[in-house]
């Protein structure tokens, strides 16, 4: 589509400050690790030291809930790539009846308010007297990363010639040689792409956990309770670049390996 | 060197179709005769995962929702009633759930708003490395991580963070205190004020309303614009009969996301605001500290509700085309 002809000031101003709402402040973020204040948020900081970075690095009550995170996140991400490529072969091939239903279904969890699934998940845990667990948080983050593994697999799936698949089938390949030698290798940076998004997704939620995690501590909800009852502000900060980078750089990835095609991973969070 | 003699009595000896040569091959020519086949062993693990895990949870919330709370001994009664139900309608809390929905439609209206000039921009004027810049530029901040961008915000409005040190600095702290001390919207610092909590969930969900928004504005095509203007409309003409009513459904599609995560967000209002409380809070804390898994169950069905409402209008107003 052709651009309109004349580009009003204002429009580009209003683009640009919008940009820059959304960017400007987690910068802040970055700054506030520095301070050497540790009780308020006074700006200017007073003075700058990087002592909470080796601070952070020593306080023991930071490290579990880094490693469970870790742990879940890894977990279902796994699992979401499983589920996820096997919905998106299922639902790109052929249309059969309920295939709107089932896709619905698929996106329904993070079309829902996270606070939904947690509550959902929390009451039948209660109904069925299942106690709180690695598992019962892995159960959750794997139910709404489903769907981010789900549309880039079908994405890529939509850009793939079925034609590729036939010039197989003619070459005498059976199903799964197809599989092996002609669909995976052209599925692998999409499937990348979705499994590091999960990874990002699951890694930074914090709504769903706090319903299936009972006392235990993932690195979000570290993170809450010192927004809530701070101790050592300038540690949370430090926490939070960490939990920043760890879903930066996925995310960027992501964009990479799937740039240039119709649907760029990470349009439909 | 073979003749095509003998290239012919070679061809005549093989058979037509090749023999399977193993169990692959059978199942393939099996998925060749039944394609449903395939397609059902494929979507079964996450059809089954997605009934029992998800449907599942739906179910057991709308089941907790009919059981009750014994007053005296705090544990819970498995007995079907409808008294949760008739204590969710109680006055505070109908209260609750006023408040949440009006924040919702008032983040929404936000967001439409901020959300058109960045969409507008990156789908009718950027190119090539501005376009992809511009993309970028609102897929980082939807997925970076929402703990982070809210704790920005308690940084940025407390009572002396960066919004009071900004006003000193230019002379604004008369103006930035009058918007304080506005009713209902103002308060003690941006940190303890509804003005607070709805610029946090304006921040975090913006993103959710510029990428619909801006699908939408790239499919006006650019003729009936040119057409418009043949006809001797003015660019505002334009905008209000041509562009507005061509990008609706993508505002619409947009405004389901901030809706909706507004109507079930909980953290937010509790970092940032008043201490009045939210239907995500209410939720919260009637599962945790009060135990009440029943009233929170049926606190939870109440978003699902008023979505299932927002929905059926979006889809009425073509809002699922814009998706």
């Amino acid at each position: 589509m052709r651009s309109d002809a004349r580009l009003p000031l204002a429009l580009t101003l209003a683009a640009a400050g919008g940009l820059m709402f959304l960017h400007l402040p987690i910068l802040l973020i970055f700054l506030y690790a520095f301070t050497t204040d540790e009780r308020t948020y006074q700006f200017p900081p007073p003075g700058y030291t990087l002592q909470w970075f080796g601070v952070t690095w020593n306080r023991a009550d930071v490290w579990p809930p880094l490693w469970l995170s870790l742990k879940v996140a890894a977990v279902a991400t796994t699992l979401a790539l499983l589920l996820g490529s096997l919905a998106a072969a299922a639902l790109s091939r052929a249309s059969f009846f309920g295939r709107e239903q089932i896709s619905l279904l698929i996106i329904l969890p993070i079309a829902l308010p996270g606070i939904i699934t947690g509550m959902s998940l929390r009451s039948a845990y209660a109904v069925m007297d299942i106690p709180f667990s690695t598992l019962t948080i892995v159960l959750g983050h794997a139910t709404f990363c489903i769907v981010i593994v789900y549309n880039n697999a079908v994405a890529r799936l939509r850009r793939l010639s079925g034609a590729l698949a036939e010039a197989s089938a003619d070459l005498g390949a059976n199903a799964f040689q197809t599989f092996r030698f002609v669909i995976l290798p052209n599925m692998g940076s999409a499937l990348l792409a979705g499994g590091m998004l999960a990874f990002a997704l699951s890694f930074d939620e914090v709504i769903v956990t706090t319903f299936t995690a009972g006392q235990q501590s993932t690195l979000p909800i570290w993170m809450l309770n010192e927004l809530v009852r701070p101790r050592q502000r300038p540690v949370t900060n430090v926490v939070a670049i960490v939990v920043f980078a760890t879903t930066f750089v996925p995310i960027l990835l992501a964009y990479h390996l799937t740039r240039g095609g119709d649907a760029t991973a990470g349009a439909g969070k | 060197m073979s003749t095509p003699a003998a290239t012919a009595r070679a061809g005549a000896a093989l058979p037509v179709l090749l023999a399977p040569r193993g169990a692959g091959d059978r199942l393939t020519a099996l998925f060749w005769r039944r394609p449903g086949l395939l397609a059902a062993l494929l979507v079964a693990p996450p059809l089954l995962w997605l009934a029992v895990v998800y449907l599942g949870s739906l179910a057991a919330l709308l089941l907790q929702s009919f059981y009750s709370i014994d007053e005296f001994s705090g544990l819970v009664q498995r007995d079907f009633t409808l008294k949760t139900w008739a204590e969710l309608f109680s006055p505070a809390n109908l209260d609750i759930i006023l408040r949440t929905v009006t924040m919702a439609a008032a983040v929404t209206l936000g967001a439409a708003v901020l959300a058109f000039p960045i969409a507008y921009f990156a789908a009718r004027h950027a190119r090539g490395r501005w376009k992809a810049l511009f993309y970028l530029g609102v897929m980082l901040p939807l997925w970076s991580s929402y703990l982070v961008k809210v704790y920005a915000w308690k940084l940025i409005l407390a009572r002396e963070g960066i919004v009071t040190w900004a006003a000193e600095g230019v002379g604004a702290s008369a103006v930035l205190n009058a918007v304080l001390a506005l009713p209902v919207i103002g308060g003690n610092s941006l940190s303890t004020s509804y003005l607070g909590t709805w610029l946090v969930f304006l921040y975090v969900w913006l993103p959710y309303m510029i990428l619909p928004m801006q699908a939408a504005l790239e499919r006006v095509p650019a003729s009936m614009l040119e057409a418009a203007a043949d006809l001797g409309a003015s660019r505002w003409q334009a905008f209000r009969s041509v562009i507005l009513p061509l990008a609706l459904p993508g505002v619409i599609a947009g405004s389901i996301f901030t809706f909706s995560l507004t109507l079930g967000d909980y953290i937010i209002p509790q970092i940032v605001g008043t201490s009045a409380r939210f239907i995500g809070q209410a939720v919260y804390q009637l599962q945790g500290t009060a135990g009440n898994v029943p009233l929170a169950a049926a606190f939870a069905v109440v978003p699902i509700v008023i979505m299932l409402v927002y929905l059926r209008i979006a889809r009425r107003m073509g809002a699922f085309d814009a998706l």
